[in-house]
């Protein structure tokens, strides 16, 4: 991220968002009506409104909150609020794809961390940062509920089970190239901003994206054989994309470097004369 | 624990040890399709619980038994009578399926195999506290999850298992599936309340409960997931046949989530009761030459267990017993390539990411916890920083204002307790005797060089 003059806080308020176009804001009206129509009160609608307005710029804007202000009757600050509590909403345009690589301790210490630091070697990024063709965004995220495929990655928070270092790899390239994707559990990938749309309670349309990759994965499905009787399955179960040979690959993180550093206190423009914005301009764009 | 357990090491099968009810069909074709679940008698319960009157279906439910799924245990039956009656109140039901307790894996696979069972359960738990407006608020995260809801929501409604006048019987239901946005704290049943109203998700203080004040402050029963899938199957088979399973204050069935350092990771349906060493016993074990360390009964917030307590039967009598929390049942297994100072730092670091920061004690008390944490792991902590810990997580314990700040307590004082050796070692030798390496699910594959395998301090 660069740091332009008007990130420079001069005591001056911001002004006001710019509106959306007037046929962006007609579609999204017609959207909302639909959300709000879902609920009793009118503000539960909030969270599914900030997934839309997501799911039109990618990245939840000033001019996205200001559409929920109004839509929902509420000030800014209100929606500020929400917006800036919860993880799946994002305050900047970011990549194409999410991938997410969980690093809670269950996965890490399956390979999680090996994994993510693969990844911030080959694609030249770190934590929640994109890379320069805009393709892939790389984080690190919690526990996913999918602990008896670890490690586990998500990529638009669609499941990519059982994963190395190598297959990782071989997915983010896959991304970046182009190449289809998919995922072990989930639909064929779509774009960050038509993921959003889903979670905003619009229905994926697309023909087959419901019954894509089939009923329960392979662990989900263990105790159920047992039960019946049937063999243990020998081999645990290992992603299609694990199959090939791998690069024996060092890893030796040094016990200093954590994954959650960005829990620390961030530099503010009193420590770090680099970047002179504080966390007030960085509410903006 | 053996290395390798063999199957029937105790001389009983994994067929009678094991009880698949909700998992019964997910291996059939399309189990997640209104057609497969009616072929395995979905919606057969719902039948009969219509033919009660809701007082007699409340009572029904509350004497099968059934204990909330989702932690705490509660049972469910006496929620629902808790729900004023004839208050002229809208009613609500919001089932919790933000299941994100770290190591919890068993109601995502459950809604993405069989969404079904959760909606009927939906409905005969509607008709019994007399709601016409439910919620699932699923977390964000499992955007396949997202889709087959909202498909099974879509596929009940055309075959008039939601909507008005549902199989003839004046019910009129509607059923919104809410997506969440990451956040942990939602799955605290007020927080998830707080979300659902379009607020930052932060506790409630209680009383008033949502049972009474809960949802746009209306009477609200907050069931979890798996609680309420496994209503149909106890209408449909009878409050006997689930109490002929398990024990008398923990009847019936349950989903078993096996993960980590184990031959066989998955789920496994059983009656509650069964152990952790008959789990590994016919599932193959730990991974091939390796021994069971430290594991979880119920997630990360439940105090973990060692080796010695392979025994204790997984109910929640006996997991109190022995000193932690049946929760949700997620077995989170380590062998001794693993850390336990950098596990536990690990789980710390997420309680800080996830405090919602409403309360002093959490918000600033995991914070410490990590600072301290780290520096310990990293071979720069002090003697004192043990006592010190304990001491920040004794100031969390049961002074936070959720339960969630307790539960970042518990993996400090487990963990110090069964092995502070480990601590003292990290900071006697100035850094982390163990190699990561080691500990991964490829460190012990064939037809890598072996060379990330001798690389550890204590190789």
């Amino acid at each position: 991220m660069t740091t332009s003059r008007q990130d420079v806080s001069l005591g001056m308020p911001q002004l006001p968002a710019t509106p959306y176009p007037a046929e962006v804001r007609a579609r999204l009206d017609a959207d909302a009506k639909e959300v709000l129509a879902r609920y009793p009160g009118s503000r539960s609608a909030l969270l599914p409104l900030l997934h839309l307005v997501q799911s039109e710029e990618g990245y939840v804007s000033r001019t996205g909150m200001a559409f929920c202000a109004e839509t929902l009757d509420l000030t800014t600050a209100e929606v500020t609020a929400v917006a800036t509590f919860y993880s799946m909403y994002r305050r900047r345009p970011s990549g194409d794809y999410q991938v997410g690589v969980c690093t809670n301790t269950l996965c890490a210490v399956m390979g999680g961390d090996a994994i993510f630091d693969t990844l911030k070697e080959h694609l030249g990024v770190g934590n929640n940062e994109t890379t320069e063709d805009g393709k892939v965004t790389l984080e690190h995220i919690e526990c996913n509920a999918a602990c008896d495929f670890a490690p586990v990655v998500m990529v638009n928070w669609e499941f990519f089970d059982n994963q190395t270092p190598e297959s990782a790899t071989r997915l983010v390239d896959d991304l970046i190239a182009g190449r289809t994707v998919e995922p072990t559990r989930g639909a064929p990938l779509c774009s960050y901003k038509e993921t959003a749309r889903i979670l905003a309670g619009f229905p994926d349309e697309r023909p087959g994206a419901v019954e894509a990759t089939g009923g329960a994965g392979p662990a989900s499905l263990i105790g159920l054989k047992l039960a019946k009787g049937e063999a243990l399955p020998k081999a645990r179960v290992v992603s299609p994309r694990a199959g090939q040979p791998r690069d024996a690959q060092p890893h030796d993180p040094s016990p200093s470097e954590h994954l959650s550093s960005h829990d620390a206190p961030q530099q503010t423009s009193a420590s770090d004369p680099e970047h002179p914005a504080g966390p007030a301009a960085e509410e903006g764009e | 624990m053996t290395l390798a357990a063999e199957i029937d090491h105790n001389g009983t099968s994994p067929e009678k040890l094991l009880a698949p009810v909700l998992s019964a069909f997910w291996d059939q074709p399309d189990s997640w399709t209104l057609d497969t679940y009616r072929r395995h008698e979905g919606y057969e319960g719902l039948r009969k619980a219509l033919a009660m009157a809701p007082d007699d279906l409340i009572a029904y439910v509350k004497d099968s038994g059934l204990r909330g799924r989702g932690g705490a245990g509660f049972p469910t039956g006496m929620k629902w009578q808790f729900i004023p009656q004839g208050d002229g109140k809208p009613h609500y039901l919001v089932v919790n399926a933000d299941e994100s307790e770290p190591g919890t894996c068993k109601d995502i696979p459950l809604l993405f195999a069989n969404p079904h069972s959760l909606i009927e359960g939906i409905v005969i738990a509607c008709y019994a506290i007399r709601s016409s407006h439910a919620f699932i608020y699923l977390r964000g995260e499992v955007v396949p999850v997202l889709r087959r809801l909202h498909e099974a929501v879509r596929e009940a409604y055309e075959a008039g298992y939601l909507g008005t006048n549902i199989l003839g019987s004046g019910l009129d239901l509607e059923l919104t599936v809410h997506a969440g946005a990451g956040a942990y704290i939602c799955g605290e049943e007020t927080a998830l309340l707080d979300s659902l109203e379009g607020r930052r998700g932060q506790p409630r203080l209680r009383p008033p409960f949502p049972a009474v004040a809960g949802l746009y402050a209306c009477p609200t029963v907050v069931n979890n997931v798996e609680s309420i899938a496994s209503v149909p199957a106890i209408l449909n088979k009878g409050k006997d046949w689930f109490k002929s399973m398990g024990s008398e204050k923990s009847p019936g069935f349950t989903l078993y989530s096996l993960s980590g350092h184990v031959t066989s990771p998955g789920q496994y349906e059983a009656p509650l009761g069964i152990t952790l060493r008959q789990l590994l016993d016919m599932s193959g074990g730990m991974r091939a030459g390796h021994r069971l360390k430290f594991w979880t009964p119920g997630g990360s917030s439940t105090p973990m267990f060692t080796e010695e307590h392979l025994d204790v039967p997984l109910d929640y009598e006996g997991v109190g017993a022995a000193g932690s929390m049946l929760g949700t049942k997620a077995l989170q297994c380590f062998d001794e390539t693993t850390c336990v100072v950098r596990a536990v730092t690990r789980w710390t670091e997420f309680y800080a990411h996830e405090s919602c920061g409403k309360c002093t004690p959490c918000r600033e008390g995991t914070y410490w916890l990590v600072q301290l944490l780290r520096d310990i792991e990293a071979g720069k902590g002090e003697m004192a920083d043990l006592d010190k810990l304990n001491d920040i997580a004794d100031n969390i314990n049961g002074k936070s204002f959720c339960a969630l700040g307790d539960g970042a307590a518990s993996p400090i004082f487990s963990s110090l307790k069964y092995f502070r050796e480990e601590y003292e070692q990290h900071i006697t030798g100035k850094g982390c005797p163990f190699d990561p390496a080691r500990s991964t699910a490829w460190a012990d594959d064939k037809n890598t060089d072996g060379k990330n395998a001798h690389r550890g301090v204590n190789a």
